[in-house]
C-alpha cells in the first residue's frame, strides 16, 4: 500500500487517530467520574459516599487518559503542543487546579477528621466542576481557533456548560448502572435533565464548527460527502431517542435496562467526536498548522510506535481486568 | 520580575511539590509489597495492621502525586515549549514510555491492592502489589533517564537546531543516568524509613506499645541505618561524576573560586557572586581536594573558568547550589547518626518497650527529613545545571513561551496556595491517621488477640 511506504506520512496519522483515540477514552471515562462529582450537591451524605464508592477503583487510571493524550501531543506533535497549550494558558492553569483539588479530595474526605469532611465534599464539587467547565471552554475555544474575541469566547462558555452537562449526564448513566434503589431512581432523574444539555451542546457544536469554516462546510456539505455521513446525525438522532425511551422505562425491577443509557451514552459521545475529529483533519492547530507540520521525526516517532503495539494491548486487558474485578453494583469501598 | 523568572520558579514549585509524593510511594510500593509477603509467610495479624495502616498512607500519597504529575505534562507545553520543539525528539519517546509502561500499570493494580483484597484471590492481590510498586519505580526510572539526560546528553545529533536520537542505547543509558536513579531510589527509601520511624515513634510517645507499632518502628530505623551509608557512598560516586561532567557545578558546590589545590570543605560561606569570592569562610584545609580527588593536593575546578569573556557567568548561581548541597549532607549526616543510634536501642532486649522518649521525639521531628534532603539534592543539581536546560544544548532562556509574566504571576500564586494548604493538610492527615490507629488500639485492654486487629478497617 502506498501509503505506508513513507514513515513521514504514516505515522502522523497513526499518532493523530492514537490520540484522539485517548482523548476520546478520556471522555468518556473521566467524563463519568467527574459528572459524578459535578452531581455532589444534589446527593444526601449515604448517597455521596456510595456515588464516590462507585467511582473509588477507577479514577485514578481514567485521568491517566488525560496524561497519555496530552502525553501524545507533546511527543509527537510538539510544535502544536506549545502553540495550543501557551494558548490556552489561563484555561489549562484552571483545570489544574480543579483536578489537584478533586483528586486529593477523594482521599481526604475519608481520611481527615470527620470535621472537615464537609469541605473536602465541597473541593470535591467544586474541582470536578472547575475541570468539566474548563475542558468545556478549551474545546469551544478550539473549534473558534484559538482566538481570543467576544463571539469565541462566548461561544466557549457555551460549550463549556454543554460539555458540563454532558459530563453530569454520562456520570449519572454510570450511577444508574452502578446504583440501586433510591439513588439509583434519582440518578434517572438526573440523567433526563442533563440529555437536554448533551443535545444543546452537540448541535451548537454543529452548527458553528462549519459557520466558523469554510472549509469544514465544505468537507460536509458538498456532494457526495453528504451522503456518505449522513448516517451520523441520523444515528446520533436515534440514539438520542433510545436514551429518552430507555431513561422514561428505568428505574426496572431486574435491571434489564439499567446498562442502556451508559453504553448508549458512549456511542453518542463517540459519534460526536468522530465528527470533530473529521471535521479538523489533517489539521491539528485549526486551520493553522497540520499534523504533517508538527510531526516529530519519523525516527522518533517509530520507536514510540514499536512500544505502543506491545504496550497498549496490555494496558486495555488490564483495564478490563480491573473492571471486571468491580463490576455489579458499587459496594462500601473497604481496604480489607 | 520577568516571565522567565516567574516561569522558572513556578516550574520549580510545582515539580518541588509533585516530586514529595513519588518519593514516598516509590519506596513505600516496595515496603508494603514486604509487608504482604511477610503476612502471607507467617499469617501473622501484625503485619497486616502495619499493612493496613500504610496502605492508606500510600493512597493519599498516590493521589498527591498523580494530580501534581498532571500538572507537570501541561507546563511543559503552557510555559516551555522550545523544550519539546528543540529535544522533543528525545524527550517525547522516554516520556511516551513513561506512561505507556508506568502510569497505566500502576493507577490500574493500584485499584485492586486498595479495594480488592476481599474481591480477588490473595495472589492476585500480592500481584497487585507488586505490580504497583514495579509501576512506581518504571516511572522513576524513565524520568530519571530523561533527566539524567538533560545533565549529560549524549547519543544525538543537532540537524537545524532540533536535536535528533543516533543511539537510543547511549541516551538510555547515558553518564550521570545510574548514578541519579540510584542516588534517587535509596533517598526515597530513606524518605519511606524516616516517615515510618517518624510516625511509629510519634504512636509509641502516645503510649501505643502493640506488635504492628512495635514491628514498624524497627523496620524503619533498621531500613534507614542500612540504607544511609550506602546512600553516602552513592552520593559520593555521584559526585565524582558530576565533577567529570559538570565541572561548574562542583565548583558551586564547593563554593571555589579559583581552580587550584588543596581546596578546603567549607563547612560556611557567604558566597558573593559581585565581588567573586566568598565571606566569613570556616573550612577544613584541602577537604574539598580529598573528597573529590582523593589526594590533598588535588586540583578542584574553580568557578572562575567559567566566565565567558564579556563577563557574563557560564557557572550556576552560586549561593543556592552551595546552600542547598550544605543542607542535604547536613541533613544526611543526621539520619546516620539518629538511626544508628536507634537501631541500637530497638534491637537491645525489651528494646521497645523501653526506647528513648527524647529519642522517639527526634524521630517524630524527623518524620519528613527524607523531603528536605531529597528537595536541598535536586536544588543542588538542578540550579547546578543553570543556565543550561539541556547542558551546552539549549538555554533555560531560550525555551520559555511567549506568556505575559502577570499570567504567569497570577497561576503561580494560584499554584503555590493550592499547594501550602494541601501540604499541610497532608502532614496533619498522616498525623491524624496515627493517632485515631493508636486510639482504636486502647478500647482493648488485653493485648489485641491474633484476628482482633482485622476487623472492620473501612477505607478511611
Amino acid at each position: 500500500m502506498a501509503l505506508f511506504d513513507d514513515p513521514a506520512v504514516w505515522l502522523p496519522i497513526v499518532f493523530a487517530l492514537l490520540m484522539g483515540l485517548s482523548i476520546l477514552i478520556y471522555v468518556v471515562l473521566d467524563g463519568f467520574d467527574l459528572g459524578v462529582g459535578v452531581l455532589f450537591p444534589f446527593a444526601d451524605a449515604d448517597e455521596r459516599d456510595r456515588m464516590v464508592a462507585s467511582i473509588g477503583p477507577f479514577w485514578d487510571a481514567n485521568e491517566t487518559w488525560l496524561v497519555l493524550a496530552i502525553g501524545l501531543l507533546l511527543v509527537a506533535f510538539p510544535a502544536a503542543h506549545g502553540t495550543i497549550l501557551t494558548a490556552l494558558y489561563l484555561p489549562v492553569a484552571l483545570l489544574l487546579i480543579g483536578l489537584i483539588l478533586r483528586g486529593v479530595a477523594f482521599e481526604f474526605r475519608a481520611k481527615a477528621p470527620a470535621s472537615h469532611k464537609p469541605l473536602w465534599n465541597v473541593a470535591f464539587f467544586v474541582g470536578s466542576l472547575m475541570a468539566s467547565l474548563t475542558q468545556g471552554f478549551m474545546l469551544g475555544l478550539y473549534i473558534m481557533g484559538l482566538e481570543y474575541t467576544a463571539e469565541t469566547i462566548a461561544f466557549a462558555l457555551l460549550t463549556s456548560v454543554c460539555l458540563t452537562a454532558g459530563y453530569a449526564f454520562i456520570g449519572a448513566c454510570w450511577l444508574i448502572l452502578k446504583t440501586e434503589g433510591r439513588l439509583q431512581a434519582r440518578a434517572v432523574v438526573w440523567a433526563k435533565r442533563g440529555l437536554a444539555g448533551v443535545v444543546a451542546g452537540i448541535a451548537a457544536v454543529s452548527l458553528a464548527s462549519p459557520l466558523v469554516s469554510p472549509r469544514i462546510f465544505d468537507k460536509w456539505f458538498s456532494v457526495p460527502e453528504v451522503l456518505l455521513l449522513a448516517p451520523l446525525p441520523l444515528v446520533s438522532a436515534g440514539l438520542v431517542v433510545l436514551l429518552f425511551v430507555s431513561l422514561r422505562h428505568l428505574p426496572d425491577d431486574g435491571e434489564r435496562w439499567s446498562w442502556i443509557p451508559f453504553v448508549t451514552a458512549t456511542v453518542l459521545f463517540a459519534l460526536a467526536f468522530a465528527g470533530l475529529a473529521y471535521s479538523f483533519y489533517p489539521y491539528v492547530v485549526p486551520e493553522r498548522m497540520t499534523i504533517y507540520e508538527a510531526a516529530s521525526a519519523p525516527e522518533s516517532l517509530f520507536i514510540i510506535f514499536v512500544g505502543t503495539c506491545f504496550v497498549l494491548p496490555a494496558i486495555i486487558g488490564y483495564t478490563v481486568l480491573s473492571y471486571t474485578v468491580f463490576r455489579g453494583k458499587a459496594r462500601e469501598l473497604r481496604y480489607d | 520580575m520577568d516571565a522567565l523568572l516567574l516561569s522558572r520558579i513556578q516550574f520549580g514549585a510545582n515539580i518541588s511539590f509533585h516530586i514529595l509524593f513519588p518519593t514516598i510511594t516509590i519506596a513505600l510500593g516496595w515496603l508494603l509489597l514486604y509487608l504482604k509477603l511477610r503476612y502471607n509467610a507467617s499469617k501473622d495479624d501484625k503485619w497486616m495492621a502495619v499493612y493496613r495502616f500504610w496502605v492508606k498512607v500510600f493512597a493519599l500519597s498516590f493521589a498527591m502525586g498523580v494530580v501534581s504529575g498532571i500538572t507537570m505534562s501541561f507546563q511543559f507545553g503552557t510555559n516551555w515549549p522550545g523544550f519539546m520543539e528543540t529535544v522533543g525528539n528525545i524527550a517525547g519517546p522516554l516520556l511516551a514510555y513513561e506512561v505507556l509502561t508506568a502510569f497505566f500499570l500502576e493507577a490500574v493494580f493500584l485499584g485492586i491492592m486498595l479495594f480488592g483484597f476481599s474481591r480477588v484471590p490473595g495472589w492476585l492481590h500480592t500481584l497487585a502489589t507488586l505490580l504497583v510498586a514495579v509501576g512506581t519505580t518504571l516511572s522513576a526510572f524513565w524520568i530519571l533517564v530523561l533527566n539524567s539526560w538533560m545533565h549529560t546528553p549524549v547519543g544525538f545529533e543537532m540537524r537545524d537546531g532540533v536535536a535528533h536520537a543516533t543511539d537510543w542505547w547511549a541516551i538510555v543509558f547515558n553518564p550521570s543516568m545510574p548514578y541519579r536513579l540510584t542516588h534517587m531510589l535509596l533517598a526515597s527509601g530513606l524518605t519511606v524509613a524516616f516517615l515510618v520511624a517518624g510516625l511509629s515513634a510519634f504512636r509509641w510517645l502516645l503510649k501505643d506499645r502493640s506488635d504492628g507499632v512495635r514491628v514498624a518502628l524497627r523496620t524503619g530505623v533498621t531500613l534507614a541505618a542500612v540504607l544511609i551509608p550506602v546512600q553516602i557512598y552513592v552520593g559520593d560516586l555521584h559526585g565524582l561524576n558530576t565533577l567529570e561532567y559538570q565541572p561548574q557545578k562542583v565548583a558551586a558546590m564547593e563554593g571555589n573560586w579559583q581552580t587550584g589545590s588543596h581546596v578546603p570543605l567549607l563547612l560556611f560561606a557567604l558566597p558573593d557572586e559581585e565581588a567573586r569570592e566568598n565571606r566569613f569562610e570556616v573550612g577544613i584545609p584541602s577537604g574539598a581536594s580529598l573528597i573529590l580527588t582523593h589526594r590533598a593536593d588535588g586540583v578542584v575546578p574553580g568557578l572562575d573558568d567559567f566566565v565567558a569573556e564579556d563577563g557574563t557567568a557560564l557557572h550556576p548561581p552560586v549561593a543556592p547550589v552551595f546552600w542547598a548541597f550544605r543542607i542535604m549532607v547536613g541533613t544526611g549526616l543526621a539520619m546516620l547518626v539518629v538511626s544508628w543510634v536507634a537501631t541500637w536501642l530497638v534491637w537491645r532486649r525489651n528494646g521497645f518497650a523501653r526506647f528513648n522518649p527524647w529519642l522517639a521525639r527526634g524521630l517524630v521531628a524527623m518524620s519528613f527529613a527524607g523531603w528536605l534532603a531529597t528537595l536541598a539534592g535536586w536544588y543542588t543539581t538542578e540550579i547546578g545545571r543553570q543556565p543550561w536546560l539541556v547542558q551546552g544544548v539549549l538555554a533555560t532562556a531560550d525555551a520559555v513561551g511567549d506568556v505575559s509574566a502577570g499570567m504567569v504571576a497570577s497561576t503561580l500564586a494560584m499554584y503555590l496556595t493550592a499547594y501550602a494548604l494541601l501540604t499541610a493538610a497532608y502532614v496533619g492527615v498522616l498525623f491524624y491517621l496515627a493517632r485515631r490507629a493508636t486510639k482504636q488500639q486502647e478500647p482493648s485492654p488485653t493485648p489485641p488477640k491474633a484476628g482482633a486487629v482485622t476487623h472492620a478497617a473501612p477505607a478511611e
